[in-house]
């Protein structure tokens, strides 16, 4: 894919009327279903019966120019940009097009002499009080109202009063500022965070030509998608501190690209200047972000671009303190130390953790070459914080699209989206109040679908399969409102019932979950599920091979076709990341290869992941950044990160779309991919593993049927909807384990350890601007669990449990149900996990005041 | 008691011509804003229109009322009756708004209807909502009219004591509440459907239409109906005394009688109720009844015939009488029933730039046109006004008026077939009508007093401009009734 430049160089004024300038907004796709003729400047066309008349003009090539309207948001018809002449039969008026539904008959004219007028006027207006910054605003060249004042407004102003004056910028919240002076109060961003967002703090205030965008007074624009306002703001009144005054936009070229942060995978555009990163944009794709992103994908960049980046491998010296080295030397020995593991306690002593992070062909290099070349199964891509490879595959799956099909009924019993899989919150949002998806949730806390949701059963850690059972097989006690209206839309959903599962709590075992949807499938056997797993390529890095038992293409080692790229699998299943890291720290294992994983900052159980790696004689660490495992590693080989590589990435829906380098890696860092491929032929020099991204892509797409779009069409995952298909889906899901919970103790608090988008972690630790938006760890408790215990705000409670105990602030707070005790993970002050011990089913946690 | 009653007093002894006060028969009464009052003074007795209503259908209650051709006296004159019957059937539930938010310049009869009859208004809106199946009535009054909130507070006490308001009215299966809510000083709430956000507890800004007409998606998305506060308030003797009686007064087309609310230069200025159709302009300025004559033997220049928004009207004009249709074609609109008169020492200019000012600051800021253009519109005025004119102004004057409001304003109804032929939507490029509202002075001072502008533009020396705004009356009674510009 070759860099498109930014902006055209076509001389504006001579350009047709009808260009539809790049905003990268364009009418949603549509089906016609219900066929109209219209009349539109002479042209007869077919139209949908009651689309907007904006839209149907732009499908048909007729670009009516615009400011408020966006093709993802609730009209408002506020500019009076984009009124036409249209004549319903009365006559000929002039009408917003952006709030006409069209209908039969209809007859438009979008360039009549009155029409040009009400352009001129319009543009006229807006430019009398905006300030002349062209050259000094980060959106001049970029800026619809430029581009409109160049294509239909008056060639100069009448206006020779004062303009307007406001103090520039203002902060409206870490991250954004806003220009009143530059404003031409649209409404898209007080819209977006009210109506898409629903964060309404920003408002209009003040009247007529006062009129400003602003917050109330200490209540900071603070909504995790902020970012959203800056890209759709038609001028640039809305700045984003990420990218203010870093390049001028002809200077940046664009790639399209997928956004890694999390596994819904939103589609973004990666631009830069000079080598270096500088902006993602949301793109529109249908059936994912519809434009758009969450701000900690949208300024993910900045780990990337920071200081802290690994430049060139470290090798731990003599005095034990890591020290670059060249790549020889550092591969050499990595490949030395697996050799000999091989050589004298057999493949299984070498164990890989991670890939998750990678793309597509990087995990399926380093699964190749643990299961091929070295001849391990001890694979793991998750961190004992997912569910069984079998589980994410195989469980049928639903798309986005699907979970949010107007009408239907959803079980949500995931994470928090807002915190995890912030995109997807706003499509269940638009899907709950604009389409009438009802959502059912059962978990220990109030999540971002607080306004949401239909009907909030609380359950706590362990007792979700209980409270399924309840709501499916035993008719709920009338007394019980809550349960029973649960229980009636649910039975009202019947098969099409749409199930989201994941790992709310980090301190609840995967049993638990996983006997949840054995409950579920026996009372409902047409239930479609969704996995709901935070990492954003698990699913890929599963398909391509990285988990226990399994080949690349989702199937069982057993059942692995033999090919002539995988000619040889390992004899013997391994285990995943809690068997390995018990193995590691009862010393069984010589080589632990984490890649892009951070098992002490990550593992359920860090005191297990501590002592794992610290048995470990050689661990390998493959990353962009020096993670905490990394620090204790003792090779660690600088990786190339995002949109310093190609490739591919599959989203939680099993959708594969293209990761595209736009950059170089820092210093002498280098893909994963090839990074696996050097590792390989220094330990069999008779073994290569592929010699491109493209060609790593093109052997796993032929290892299986579900792959067969993919395989005849490689370019397929450029678009920005991807190709759908995932493998596994034959795969059986793992038996249901006994679940047994602790005797009830009305002494204790069980615990729930769950994650907040802005944490301690690695990447946001190296972002400038979002470092500082992680809150310190709180424990959180029910009003009516705190007053007993005498916690005021922020009295410091000690939590013990059988394993450890922590102290920190405390808090009460009703978003928590009655008996739990929440602690945010990778927080700063305090760390749950020390609680927690692998294999627990629940950790029940004593509070007392410290 | 104070002059507006003595005026009003005046108004109706010596009359050679019999006006039936269907509506301000009250207004002198000291206890006609009570229970009591209502029922024992005025032109009929209170209550007992609700009463006959209650004894016959919903429909029929419509019927009636479109039969007497009762048109809106807000502004737009549509005939209540068929806006009542625009809600679409079968849609519940549905909402009566009473539109009590009077706040444009030289409009007050509302205030005094509110202050001085609150049950007429209440019975009003009991008629209505028994009429269109409302079991909710939201009653809007401006906020800064104190006063007129407590007399319609008390008296809702009152009537929901008695059984008027509530469950069962009067013992039938007729059940309604009333709530009073008053917005919080702007202007553009009188919109009706800036009113409805505003009454949803948002900022209050018109909705477009299409698609929001309230009758279909109203308030809370619910089919409403809007109706001024005078409308209502015609209803309670119109039941009582039957749609014949009604018609008896004003024209065929507009049958009844109108409050006009009279400021500006003449001697006698305040509240009027007049006959539609047969009282002229020429009447109700000098008349002894009602304007009596032109302050201080001075001639007239000017008169605004209905609100700030309409056109100006000359000496020619004073024969027309007060009649929608009449009042349209000749180029003006007899909109909220306000007349501002204002003598030859008035400076076109001046005038133009007070009213002027008024719509850019009462401009809500939705759409670009108004927000932009009644500002620059202000500062241009202010600029001749204060010596730095330039001999463009007036072209540009003239096309920023064309970019808000394309074409003439308000759209001259044909003649034949009254205000129903104004065609929809109004040529406008704004989202509702205060911005071509803004528009009707200039084009109106322009149009005669050309001459002021450019001797202005070129004078160097400024005329001094007071940006103050001239001082409210809190106090919630009138003290002269006047509104000088
Ligand atoms: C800018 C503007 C201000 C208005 N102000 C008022 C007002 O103060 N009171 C009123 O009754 N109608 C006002 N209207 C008219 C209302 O929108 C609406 O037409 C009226 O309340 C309908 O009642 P009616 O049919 O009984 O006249 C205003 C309209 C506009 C465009
Ligand atoms: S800040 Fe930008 S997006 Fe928001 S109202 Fe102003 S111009 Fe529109
Ligand atoms: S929701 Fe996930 S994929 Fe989308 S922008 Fe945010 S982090 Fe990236
Ligand atoms: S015309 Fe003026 S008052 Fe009416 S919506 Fe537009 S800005 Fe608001
Ligand atoms: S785009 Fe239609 S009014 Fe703004």
């Amino acid at each position: 894919m070759s860099d498109a430049p930014k902006t055209t160089d076509a001389p504006k004024t001579d350009a047709p009327k009808t260009d539809a300038p790049n905003t990268g907004e364009s009418p949603k796709p549509i089906e016609i279903t219900d066929p109209v003729e219209i009349n539109v400047d002479g042209e007869q066309l077919t139209v949908q019966n009651g689309e907007l008349l904006i839209d149907a003009c732009e499908r048909n090539g007729t670009y009516i120019p615009r400011f408020c309207y966006h093709p993802r948001m609730n009209p408002v018809g506020m500019c009076r940009m984009c009124l036409v002449e249209v004549d319903s039969g009365r006559g000929p008026a002039l009408q917003p097009s952006c709030m006409i539904p069209v209908s039969a008959d209809m007859s438009v004219d979008t360039t009549s002499d009155a029409v040009a007028k009400v352009q001129d006027g319009v543009l006229e207006f807006l430019l009398a009080n905006h300030p002349l910054d062209c050259p000094v605003c980060d959106k001049g060249g970029e800026c619809p109202l430029q581009d409109q004042t160049y294509a239909y407004g008056p060639g100069e102003s009448r206006f020779v009063e004062e303009k307007r004056h406001y103090a520039k910028p203002i902060s409206l919240s870490e991250t954004v500022y806003m220009d009143r002076e530059r404003c031409i109060l649209c409404d898209r961003c007080t819209r977006f965070a009210d109506e898409v967002a629903g964060d309404p703090l920003i408002h209009f205030i003040n009247r007529g030509s006062s009129t400003e965008v602003n917050t109330f007074p200490d209540q900071p624009f603070s909504s995790y998608f902020s970012g959203n306002t800056v890209q759709i703001c038609p001028v640039g009144a809305l700045t984003a501190k990420p990218f203010r005054f870093k390049a001028r936009p002809w200077d940046l070229t664009v790639k399209e690209s997928t956004c890694t942060r999390c596994s819904v995978g939103c589609r973004i555009t990666v631009e830069s200047s000079r080598d270096e990163v500088l902006r993602y944009q949301g793109v529109d794709s249908d059936s994912v972000n519809w434009s758009w992103l969450c701000d900690k994908g949208r300024f993910g960049f900045e780990a990337y671009n920071s200081p802290q980046r690994l430049r060139e491998p470290l090798v731990r010296d003599a005095e034990g303190e890591l020290a670059p080295v060249r790549w020889s030397e550092a591969l050499g020995l990595a490949a030395d130390q697996i050799r000999r593991a091989i050589e004298s306690r057999g493949p299984a002593s070498v164990a890989v953790i991670g890939g998750a992070r990678s793309t597509n062909e990087g995990a399926y290099a380093w699964a190749k070459l643990a299961k091929t070349v070295i001849g391990t199964d001890n694979c793991d891509a998750q961190l004992g914080d997912g569910l069984p490879a079998e589980a994410v595959l195989g469980l049928s799956g639903l798309t986005i699209d699907e979970l949010c099909a107007p009408g239907g009924t959803v079980l949500w019993l995931g994470p928090d989206p807002l915190e995890e899989l912030p995109v997807l919150q706003l499509r269940l949002r638009h899907a709950v109040i604009n389409d009438g998806v009802r959502i059912v949730e059962v978990g220990s806390r109030v999540t971002g679908l607080r306004d949401l949701v239909a009907q909030r059963i609380a359950a706590r850690p362990g007792e979700t399969p209980g409270v399924l059972r309840q709501l499916f097989e035993t008719a709920p006690a009338s007394g019980d409102t809550g349960l029973a209206t649960a229980a009636a839309l649910l039975r009202e959903a019947g098969d099409d019932l749409r199930v989201v599962v994941g790992r709310p709590n980090l301190a609840e075992s995967e049993d638990v979950v996983l006997e949840s949807i054995s409950v579920l499938r026996s009372s409902v056997p047409g239930a479609r599920f969704m996995t709901a797993l935070g990492r954003a390529n698990v699913r890929g890095a599963i398909e391509a091979g990285l988990a226990p038992g399994l080949a690349p293409g989702g199937v069982s080692l057993s059942n692995a076709a033999v090919s002539d790229a995988w000619s040889t699998v390992p004899a013997e299943t391994g285990s995943g990341s809690a068997g390995i890291l018990e193995a590691a720290a009862a010393g069984r294992i010589d080589v632990l290869v984490l890649l892009g994983a951070d098992p002490i900052s990550d593992f359920p159980d860090r005191s297990l992941a501590r002592r794992a790696l610290a048995a470990t004689p050689t661990v390998i660490s493959v990353a962009p950044l020096l993670d905490a495992s990394a620090a204790e590693a003792r090779i660690v080989l600088a990786s190339a990160a995002f949109g310093e590589v190609d490739g591919t990435t599959t989203n939680l829906e099993g959708r594969v779309t293209a990761v595209t380098q736009k950059v170089n890696p820092p210093g002498t860092a280098r893909p994963d991919w090839s990074i696996a491929s050097e590792l390989a032929v220094r330990i069999d020099p008779a073994v290569e593993l592929g010699r491109s991204a493209a060609a790593l892509a093109e052997e796993m797409w032929s290892l299986s049927d579900a792959y067969a779009e993919l395989a005849e069409r490689p370019e397929s995952p450029s678009g920005p909807e991807g190709v759908l298909c995932s493998a596994g889906h034959a795969l059986e899901l793992p038996a249901t384990p006994d679940v047994e919970l602790p005797a009830p103790d009305s002494y204790s608090l069980r615990l729930v350890i769950a994650r907040k988008l802005y944490d301690g972690g690695t990447l946001l630790a190296a972002s400038d601007s979002s470092a500082g938006l992680a809150d310190d760890a709180v424990a959180l408790l029910n009003p009516a669990d705190a007053a007993p215990l005498g916690v005021q705000n922020a009295t410091r409670v000690k939590l013990t449990s059988a394993n450890g105990n922590v102290t920190l602030p405390a808090r009460a707070d009703d978003s928590v149900q009655r008996g739990v005790v929440v602690v945010h993970h990778n927080l700063a002050g305090a760390d749950a996990r020390s609680l927690v011990a692998a294999g627990d089913t629940v950790c029940d946690v004593r509070a007392e005041v410290a | 008691m104070n002059a507006i009653v003595n005026r009003l007093g005046d108004s109706t002894t010596g009359s050679g011509e019999d006006v039936p006060l269907i509506v301000s028969s009250r207004f002198t009464e000291p206890a006609g804003h009570t229970l009591e009052g209502y029922r024992n003074s005025g032109s009929y007795r209170g209550y007992e229109g609700l009463r006959s209503a209650l004894e016959r259908s919903p429909s029929e209650v419509g019927e009636i009322v479109k039969e007497a051709t009762l048109l809106g006296r807000g502004g737009a004159g549509f005939p209540a009756g068929v806006k009542w019957g625009f809600c679409p059937p079968d849609v519940w539930p549905r909402y009566i708004v009473v539109n009590g938010d009077e706040s444009e310049p030289g409009t007050y009869k509302d205030r005094v209807l509110m202050e001085r009859d609150p049950h007429q208004l209440i019975e009003g809106c009991l008629l209505a909502a028994y009429a269109i199946g409302a079991a909710q009535v939201f009653l809007y009054v401006r906020g800064e009219m104190a006063h007129a909130q407590e007399r319609i507070a008390a008296a809702l006490n009152e009537a929901y004591e008695a059984n008027l308001v509530g469950r069962n009215i009067l013992g039938s299966d007729f059940s309604v509440d009333i709530v009073l809510t008053w917005g919080a000083g702007a202007y553009i709430v009188g919109e009706e459907t800036a009113l409805i956000e505003s009454l949803e507890g948002n900022r209050g800004m018109p909705r477009l239409k299409p698609p929001f007409f309230p009758a279909a998606k109203g308030l809370y998305m619910q089919p409403t109906v809007v109706n001024n506060v005078e409308t209502l308030s015609n209803l309670p003797w119109l039941f009582e005394h039957g749609v014949n009686a009604f018609r008896e007064t004003g024209t065929e087309s507009s049958p009844g009688t109108r409050l006009i609310a009279l400021s500006g230069h003449v001697n006698n200025p305040g509240v009027f109720e007049v006959a539609q159709g047969t009282t002229t302009f020429r009447d109700l300025f000098e008349s002894p009844r009602y304007g009596a004559g032109i302050r201080n033997g001075h001639e007239l220049k000017m008169f605004i015939p209905g609100g700030a928004s309409a056109p100006w009207f000359f000496s020619e004009h004073l024969d027309i009488p007060l009649e929608a249709r009449e009042v349209g074609p000749a180029g003006s609109m007899l909109g909220s029933g306000a007349v501002v008169v204002m003598d030859e020492t008035t400076d076109a200019v001046r005038a133009c730039l007070r009213l002027v000012r008024f719509f850019a600051r009462e401009s809500c800021g939705k759409c670009t046109p108004c927000r932009e253009g009644t500002t620059w519109e202000e500062q241009i005025l202010t600029r001749i006004l204060e010596g730095h004119g330039r001999p463009s102004d007036i072209d540009l004057l003239t096309d920023i008026g064309d970019n808000i409001s394309p074409g003439p304003y308000p759209v001259a109804a044909d003649p034949g077939s009254g205000l129903e032929a104004v065609p929809f939507p109004p040529r406008q490029t704004t989202i509702c009508p205060l911005g071509p509202s803004s528009v009707a002075p200039i084009t109106s001072a322009l149009r005669r007093f050309r001459s002021e502008f450019t001797d202005k533009i070129k004078r160097r020396d400024p005329i001094p401009v007071s940006s103050e705004p001239v001082p409210v009356n809190h106090a919630g009674e009138f003290d002269s009734g006047a509104a000088h510009v």
